[in-house]
């Protein structure tokens, strides 16, 4: 029940797939232009979906165009991955009432809602099964996320197009998604290849006009996803890492990309895997309720570093460093991967346009035995 | 940290001075209007001459400070409310740093007054527009131009309850992503300062589709030298190589509602010198 085998629906059907997904009670989220970008938002007829439309994205710069094309899927993503919808910007926990005897607790949690999820993109997913990892693995789950990500029906659509901001190829995140969704498409001429993931995503194609894919078309799509793969243009060199990224903490790379950094926290923010948060306590001016709210954090900003009296990371490089460790190297003792999925996104939406796989370079492409040399002169 | 009496009765005693400034900070108190029962359940308001021609002399518990000193009056006037008040908040760009009128700090005052008023012999005025903060001590900043009413909200129930406000000084930027507006500086190309301004504002102007134009001041300016927190440098650089503004024009971009505060003021100097260059 998974990749290998596929069925093809006409693209003019996909207004069916919709349906169905309607009929079954999910909402469906799927990407819409709006305010010169692509945005989840829900979708209700096809004209929501940006049909037509491209991006063009380079470092701290992102772009729409319209084309001729009637792809539906075109775009490649904006600056959401599906992290929202599991770990949301703005929580509510909580909230707290004071009463005769002492005080009362009342819990926000509301029951999942069924959310289809049209459009996400391989690394999206990837970046999803890390942050599972994250909030539910190990016997404290985080039961927000769970309930949120219980709800979520994945559709993915593979890639066909990489942006010059892509290196999923080298982190292995993609360009075709092999696990975690419940439906993938591969859109090609006129035709969605469709393969199934789970019994829900099973369920949802036996109510479609599906034909079995031929071995052409199969032949087609691995095609494309291929040449997509190939024509990424950027990539990380993963052989030396983690390990070498520990050895260079004194690298003069990190007093230049310190000097660019706005601390601005958006790379943090897009990112699919950061899962930094912080918990606001907001009482009432009479002290009889407060509410308690779990809101998007980033190890950029300054209560980040600050511990008991002191700030541990007072320097953008200080900040920039802990990151960009923590991202290529830490999270393989923490979590057992990468903390990078390669989807891009923090070198679009870096406003000053950081490109962390030209700094990851600079930082391995350092001469070993100069760096050796500079650690033992200091330890001298 | 200063603190207000515990709750008790009677209620702390507030008063709310004005200085040079337009009002519209002071006005932020009265637009609470849904929780303006429960503050004067809280609080007594005994002096707001914008509210109510009732005044009540010092000392009072809690003093809010909307504007700038711009005059030899202020000087002193400041001072008395200092030492007649146990906490003292400053309301605003112009008290926090200046204001847009610290544009003067930079001008010959005398061209300035004969360029605005009819009888420029009858105005008395000092040279510079200052922030209270450089005659006296404040111990809490309410930043913005005008300030937000439910940051004031939170700290007055701070206050209140006694413990020390929590002010947030992280980058406009990250109330953008929390509330999924599109990042206005990459998609549209403007010369936004969401990424060196503080936040607190709630990001309103990006969600308008429109650059931050800094009135909530510089962000995380609480850092050392060197620490190049917040990075105006960086931004300011991008601005001019990348989105073709001219020295003069990133010069603007940084004096403008808070050009007087520290690091915008540095910034833009550092353009000035290169547009007479």
């Amino acid at each position: 029940m998974s990749s290998g085998d596929g069925s093809t629906l006409p693209s003019a059907e996909l207004p069916r797939l919709l349906d169905v997904l309607g009929a079954k009670g999910y909402r469906i989220i799927g990407p819409t232009v709006r305010d010169g970008a692509v945005v989840w938002e829900t979708i209700r007829r096809m004209a929501d979906l940006p049909i037509g439309w491209r991006d063009q994205q380079e470092p701290g710069r992102y772009r729409l165009e319209r084309t001729d094309s009637r792809d539906i899927f075109g775009v490649v993503h904006g600056p959401q991955s599906v992290k929202p919808f599991t770990f949301a910007p703005r929580e509510p926990l909580i909230r707290i009432e004071r009463t005769s005897g002492g005080w009362s607790v009342h819990s926000h949690l509301q029951p999942a809602e069924p959310i289809a999820l049209l459009g996400a993109r391989p690394c999206d997913l990837a970046g999803l099964a890390i942050q599972d990892q994250i909030f539910l693995r190990g016997p404290y789950q985080d039961t927000a996320y769970a309930v949120r990500r219980k709800g979520l029906f994945l559709i993915v659509v593979n890639c066909t197009r990489a942006l010059p901001t892509c290196f999923c190829r080298s982190m292995e995140t993609g360009p075709r998604a092999t696990r975690g969704f419940d439906l993938a498409l591969t859109e090609l001429d006129e035709v969605m290849l469709i393969e199934v993931g789970s019994e829900a995503g099973q369920a949802i194609l036996a109510e479609l006009p599906v034909a079995p894919a031929s071995e052409a078309l199969l032949a087609e799509a691995s095609a494309r996803i291929d040449a997509c793969a190939r024509s990424q243009i950027r990539s990380v060199e993963r052989a030396k890492l983690p390990q070498v990224l520990y050895e260079v903490h004194d690298h003069p790379r990190w007093d230049e990309v310190g000097a660019r950094c706005l601390a601005c926290t958006n790379c943090t923010m897009v990112c699919p895997t950061c899962f930094c948060h912080t918990i606001d306590e907001a009482p009432d001016l009479t002290g009889q309720r407060t509410e308690r709210t779990r809101l998007w954090d980033s190890c950029f900003t300054h209560e980040h570093g600050y511990i008991h009296g002191k700030n541990i990371r007072p320097t953008i490089k200080d900040r920039y460093r802990m990151w960009l460790t923590h991202k290529f190297a830490a999270w393989h003792d923490q979590f057992g991967t990468s903390g990078c999925v390669g989807c891009g996104r923090c070198l679009t939406w870096c406003p000053v346009g950081i490109d962390v796989t030209e700094e990851v370079a600079a930082l391995l492409a350092s001469d070993s035995r100069k760096q050796q040399k500079t650690v033992s002169q200091r330890h001298e | 940290m200063r603190r207000m009496p515990e709750r008790q009765s009677p209620r702390p005693k507030l008063g709310v001075f004005k200085f040079a400034s337009c009002d519209g900070c002071q006005l932020s108190i009265l637009n609470l209007e849904d929780d303006l029962l429960a503050l004067g359940q809280a609080l007594e308001i005994s002096y707001f001459p914008e509210a109510s021609s009732h005044m009540d002399a010092g000392p009072y518990d809690l003093a809010l400070v909307e504007g700038s000193i711009t005059r030899e009056e202020d000087v002193h006037r400041i001072r008395a409310v200092r030492e007649q008040a146990t906490v003292l908040v400053t309301i605003g760009a112009c008290a926090t740093a200046g204001g847009i009128q610290a544009l003067r700090n930079w001008a010959d005052i005398e061209s300035y007054k004969r360029l605005v008023y009819p009888s420029p012999e009858w105005i008395r005025t000092l040279e510079t527009s200052t922030p209270i903060s450089d005659h006296v001590k404040v111990d809490y900043e309410l930043r913005g131009c005008p300030i937000d009413k439910d940051q004031l909200l939170r700290v007055l129930t701070d206050l209140l309850a006694g413990v020390r406000p929590r002010l947030a000084r992280d980058s406009v930027c990250l109330e953008c992503k929390r509330r999924g507006t599109v990042c206005v500086l990459v998609a549209k190309g403007v010369p936004c300062l969401g990424p060196v301004t503080s936040g607190g504002c709630g990001a309103i102007c990006p969600s308008m589709g429109r650059d931050c134009y800094g009135c909530f001041g510089p962000a995380d300016a609480r850092e050392k030298a060197g620490s190049h927190v917040p990075n105006t440098a960086s931004l300011a650089k991008h601005f001019h190589e990348h989105l073709g503004l001219i020295p003069a024009e990133i010069l603007r971009r940084f004096r403008g509602i808070n050009g007087n505060a520290p690091s915008f003021q540095g910034e833009s100097g550092a353009w000035e010198r290169r547009a007479d260059a």
